[in-house]
């Protein structure tokens, strides 16, 4: 049975923070950054991070899933299972074959790679990052928020023909384990002994390989930069392959995300039959040559359309914890999590699963013993109901301007839902005036606190007004 | 529905601090200052207190648990002395506690008392609490404009009333309580506000202003309650009986059920139906003489003017407007300036409510005293709107 990319689905984060922004804030003293001020960079909001990044793309994706591989270098957690926690938010059966990997922004290419070659049916890789940099660093203005997930399987958008990879300790960057940012070497030298080094000679073996010709490629993407990107095309000899990508202007390098970003961008744009090539690079390289089907997604286009610029730098840099903003002393509030009662109601809390009556049929969240139906109100009747894909109603809200919030105000209100359940919830990137009661609201899995005496921090969902775009 | 409380209980003396920043002031002197006042006025001595309830809402800050700190403040002697804490009803709570255990018979005279030393916080509003280990995992993170002001953006849905509409009436009800609270000396904020200072106040949570919410204040006020025989024993020419104390507590409908329309405080309704049978009134807006109603923020007392049917649906904006709470009003609400001015130190406020339902009612109120007043009612709503306790207490005459 042949393999490949049964679906892809990319979540981008709302805010595009323009690069010129950016540039200007720090033209007193990185002048040359004006350079690079085109485009914009995707920006999570303060609740997202390579989690949420991850499941708000995974969820998106169709059809049955039996592992899940989560891939971030800038994971929230040293030591607990994201891809677990994924498979609770996602709801996929606890059987899921789960694993994280990271420490390299080769880590989606290689998970990607491994689980074609395996042959596994229903397996999804998902790649997210929201990473660090310091003000004013080249990494700054170039790096931007995703998160992307494939479903590998019925080749239903491209068939897999085969990869290769290779390791080198190439160290291009890294970033130490108790550090917050990357420390970079030189560009023209990664380029010329990275890029440059091994790409060239390994994309036509694999291509010969396989009784292809290296004109015969439609696209060659890899997290590189842009021009770099078109010398490895040009130099392995990819004639009339295209490799520009929206990635790099409007979103930004997503770390081990990109190339898979780069994959959907692809394959929106690929015809019937095309042969694509995506790299990943990282302390080595990851080729995978693929076949476009005819069928073509618009996951990447809808994301990259998803968005609203943004101009807003101070906000941005306290969304990343880089600015230390007083927030009052209703930000000293203790948010300590008691695990056990965490674990006692992670399905209602990760993943948005309430009840319905089976006396009376109300839905209701939290899910109780006595129905909160007032005609109802008996025990031990509800089976549990999945709130995380429907479609609220905005009953009531307020901007709360006192509450403590790291992006105030703080939205919140009453929301109803088909069935009878109303749910007093926050709001997330929704902007002040923007809400009105009768509106509909989606409903996003987000970080709801950060408890920053014990380095935990706790999600749960959020309503999003449901918008064109 | 059992026979009730009504005249089985009378008001024998009460007391009330100032209210306000009291910042060389500690809990225990602010109880002292309440109690003394009560106790003279009762004419008692302190051991012929039987029991005593003491309300207090903050844990997080304050006296602790328990209700040793006003034993010990009061120097009590051993009596049974309890903590009550319900929310923003706590000062209710407590004098429930006090008027059944006489009601009861178990006590002759007993006393309720409520304290909040809010101001040692070291910031404006209330701190945040926790709603516990399961709720703080999905609740919003609210503070109590921010969940009030939701009445607001439901009600200006629900009947179709503009916000700005909508505004100017809450509005009034700011300007209203600071006519009144300029009258009153135990007052925390003692100054006259117009309309365009209220619409024009810096926001604090959609769409309430700094001048839609009450201040944040330290006070304490109490209540000595007896058989109506020992008042007339006492030698009071006027008694003030206990006509009906009432709570109706939320059971999770208006926070997970689609019936509520988020533009009414459904327990408000519970809690004054019943209260009006035990108090044996018939017919609320003629009977009531004055009311003293939780108005936390502008929007909260104005809803609740439907919700204890002196106003129609939807009619309250127009009512309020047209002066008909206002101190020469049909029914004046908050004569004594209300938490609007006193602020709302949770314990007391109950309490302090009550407080000036028996001054009319003995005539003592001064430059607020009213013509005429039979019955007067308390209401506090604690909580938010969606999660909630509230109270109605009624007192009246007995002779």
């Amino acid at each position: 049975m042949s393999i490949g990319i049964a679906d892809i689905a990319v979540y981008l984060p709302r805010a595009r923070l323009e690069r010129s922004t950016i540039a200007a804030a720090h033209a007193w003293a990185v002048p040359g950054l004006k350079g690079r001020g085109k485009g914009q960079i995707a920006a999570a909001n303060w609740d997202e991070d390579s989690v949420t990044l991850a499941h708000a793309a995974a969820r998106r994706l169709s059809g049955d899933i039996t592992g899940l591989q989560f891939c971030s270098t800038s994971m929230p957690f040293a030591d607990r299972s994201h891809a677990s926690l994924l498979v609770e938010a996602l709801q996929l059966d606890p059987t899921t074959a789960t694993q994280d990997s990271g420490a390299s922004a080769r880590a989606g290419t290689s998970a990607l790679l491994c689980a074609l070659r395996s042959g596994q049916q229903n397996a999804v890789v998902v790649a997210a990052e929201k990473r660090l940099a310091k003000p004013a660093s080249e990494q700054e203005i170039g790096q931007g928020d995703a998160g992307v997930a494939v479903h590998c399987g019925e080749p239903a958008l491209a068939e897999f023909i085969d990869g290769d990879t290779l390791a080198t300790d190439f160290v291009d960057h890294y970033r130490a384990a108790d550090s917050d940012f990357d420390y970079a070497f030189e560009a023209r030298w990664v380029r010329d002994e990275g890029y440059l080094a091994d790409l060239p000679a390994m994309i036509p073996q694999l291509l010969s390989r396989n009784d292809l010709e290296a004109g015969d490629v439609a696209q060659f993407v890899i997290n590189a930069p842009a021009r770099v990107r078109a010398r490895i095309a040009k130099q392995a000899g990819l004639s009339n392959a295209a490799t520009d990508s929206a990635v790099d202007g409007q979103v930004g390098d997503a770390g081990c995300a990109a190339p898979l970003l780069m994959l959907a961008e692809a394959l929106g744009r690929a015809a019937d039959g095309d042969l694509l090539i995506v790299g990943g690079f990282g302390q080595g390289v990851d080729l995978m040559l693929l076949r476009a089907t005819a069928r073509r997604p618009t996951a990447f286009a809808d994301a990259l359309a998803a968005g609203a610029s943004d101009d807003n730098y101070l906000r941005y840099l306290s969304h990343r914890g880089l600015l230390q903003m007083d927030w009052g002393k209703r930000a000293e509030r203790d948010v300590r999590t008691a695990q056990s009662a965490y674990y006692r109601a992670r399905d209602q809390v990760s993943g948005f699963v309430g009840g319905r009556c089976t006396a009376c049929g109300t839905v209701q969240y939290p899910r109780t013993r006595a129905c909160v139906n007032p005609d109802c109100r008996t025990f031990d009747t509800q089976v549990p109901h999945p709130f995380a894909d429907l479609t609220g109603t905005v009953k009531s809200f307020t901007e709360d301007w006192q509450a403590y919030s790291p992006a105030p105000p703080l939205l919140y209100g009453n929301i109803t839902f088909e069935g009878g359940a109303n749910i007093f919830m926050q709001f997330t990137d929704t902007a002040s005036g923007e809400l009105g009661v009768g509106d509909s609201v989606s409903m996003q899995f987000r970080i709801k606190d950060i408890d920053r005496n014990r380095g935990f921090q706790r999600y749960f969902w959020k309503a999003v007004p449901v918008r064109e775009h | 529905m059992a026979e009730g409380i009504r005249d089985k209980v009378a008001v024998i003396g009460m007391g009330c601090s100032s209210f306000g920043e009291r910042w060389n002031m500690s809990a225990a002197d602010l109880m002292v200052e309440s109690f003394t006042e009560a106790l003279g006025d009762a004419g008692i001595d302190r051991d012929d207190i039987e029991a005593a309830w003491l309300g207090v809402f903050f844990d997080e800050q304050n006296i602790g648990k328990s209700a040793i700190p006003m034993s010990n403040a009061l120097r009590l002697n051993n009596v049974p002395v309890t903590r009550v804490e319900n929310l923003c009803a706590t000062g209710t709570e407590a004098f429930r506690g006090a008027v059944y255990a006489v009601a009861s018979g178990a006590a002759d005279i007993a006393l309720a008392l409520g304290v909040e030393k809010l101001k040692d916080t070291g910031f404006s509003g209330l701190p945040e609490r926790t709603h516990g280990t399961f709720e703080d995992l999905w609740l919003p993170n609210s503070t109590a404009p921010g969940a009030f002001a939701q009445l607001a953006s439901a009600y200006s849905h629900k009947h179709g009333i503009d916000m700005a509409d909508l505004k100017r009436a809450m509005a009034h009800v700011s300007v209203k309580s600071h006519d009144n609270g300029l009258k009153n000396p135990k007052a925390h904020l003692q100054r006259a506000i117009t309309e365009d200072d209220v619409l024009n106040a810096p926001p604090v949570a959609y769409p309430l202003g700094v001048l839609d919410c009450c201040g944040v204040s330290d006070g304490s006020a109490c209540a000595i309650v007896a058989r109506p025989e020992i008042a007339a024993q006492l030698g009071k020419d006027q008694i003030v009986g206990v006509k009906s104390v009432q709570l109706s507590i939320s059971n999770g409908v208006e926070a997970s059920h689609t019936s509520w329309d988020g533009a009414h405080t459904m327990t408000t309704r519970r809690a004054s139906a019943k209260a009006y049978v035990e108090a044996g009134i018939t017919d609320p807006k003629a009977d009531l003489g004055m009311i003293e109603v939780h108005d936390c923020f502008s929007i909260t007392e104005l809803v609740v003017m439907e919700d204890l049917g002196l106003s129609e649906p939807g009619k309250a904006p127009a009512d309020i407007l047209e002066g008909r709470y206002d101190a020469s009003g049909d029914i004046p609400c908050q004569i004594d300036g209300g938490l609007k001015c006193f602020g709302h130190p949770i314990g007391a406020s109950g309490l302090r409510m009550l407080y000036e339902v028996y001054q009319q009612l003995l005539g003592r109120a001064g430059d607020r005293q009213l013509d005429r007043v039979d019955f007067g009612l308390t209401h506090n709503l604690g909580g938010i709107p969606n999660r909630n306790v509230a109270s109605i207490s009624i007192l009246g005459g007995m002779n």
